[in-house]
């Protein structure tokens, strides 16, 4: 197949697994122009650098190719191919240089200090935001902005529940974690990342 | 049910997981604060914000044919070997 090249059928997925199984080169280039581009937005939620992106669909099809021998078929191709790619991010997550982050403490919800416990900053109201304008491309750039800004375990949570939408058991698994460290760290991310929007948000915000 | 309680609780109960006596509770405190109200629709916001504004899928054309290259040579061969190994 050229690339680009849109106008031959695809083969079923039984029949393009079995290819694969069978070192079919054919196959393996079906596989990848086909899911690379999906794969490849995936890693950019983990990922901000594109390079490092790229590197982690790299090393995905790369663990995907050793493991396709024991491939059962259980869950569809694309939603195996799909948690390779997310494990790739993470480890490559990992292993980058640190970057320096906000601290979470300076971005969560301050209280009066007695009983009432009443909020100490004044919660004003966000400007009316239908899906059309809040998926605008500046917003997205601001959201996608401040998601980066926040600690990349946090980030990690966020990105692994609120965008994938797995569950908390599944996440605590993958991060070798408990399911209350992920539900805290949840909580956490979420309000870091409302503080952080909150400027752009306010009513009357350019 | 102060207001930091309050916050605590908001991700609790966005999954269904406060008990029912406790939602009761939760959910007094949203029509008696005005702050804590618009605190939990403006964490709903974030929430909804951060998955809908997502990088959409690349494009075919968008993928770096060198990528697929690099890719596409470490696949493995018909005769078993691991071409990404020496």
């Amino acid at each position: 197949m050229s690339p680009g090249d849109g106008t031959r059928e695809l083969p079923s997925e039984t029949t393009l697994v079995r290819n694969l199984k069978e070192g079919e080169a054919g196959a393996f280039e079906v596989l990848v122009r086909e899911n690379s581009p999906r794969l490849l937005a995936v890693a950019r939620r983990y990922l901000p650098k594109e390079a490092d992106a790229q590197d982690a669909v790299q090393d995905a099809f790369l663990s995907a190719f050793r493991g396709m021998a024991g491939f059962t078929g259980a869950s569809k191709l694309s939603t195996w191919l799909h948690r390779i790619v997310v494990n790739a991010s993470l480890m490559k997550l990992r292993t980058r240089r640190r970057k320096p982050e906000v601290a979470i403490d300076d971005l969560l919800p301050r209280f009066e200090n007695d009983a009432s416990a009443h909020h100490l900053d004044v919660i004003a109201a966000w400007r009316e935001t239908a899906p059309d304008e809040l998926t605008r491309d500046e917003n997205r750039v601001l959201v996608r902005a401040a998601i980066e800004r926040l600690p990349d375990s946090y980030r990690e949570v966020l990105a692994l529940r609120d965008i994938e939408q797995l569950d908390t058991a599944d996440v605590a698994e993958l991060l070798g974690v408990s399911k209350g460290v992920v539900k805290t760290r949840l909580h956490r991310a979420r309000q870091a990342l409302r503080a952080l929007l909150d400027p752009h948000f306010r009513e009357g915000a350019p | 049910m102060n207001c930091r309680e309050f916050t605590s609780f908001i991700a609790d109960w966005l999954d269904g997981e406060l008990p029912v006596g406790q939602a009761q509770v939760f959910q007094a405190h949203i029509a008696m604060c005005p702050p804590c109200e618009m605190y939990l629709l403006q964490y709903q916001s974030t929430v909804e914000l951060a998955r809908l504004c997502q990088p959409e899928d690349a494009v075919p054309g968008e993928v770096p044919e060198a990528l697929i290259q690099a890719i596409l040579a470490a696949r493995p061969t018909g005769d078993g070997s691991d071409p990404t190994q020496p």
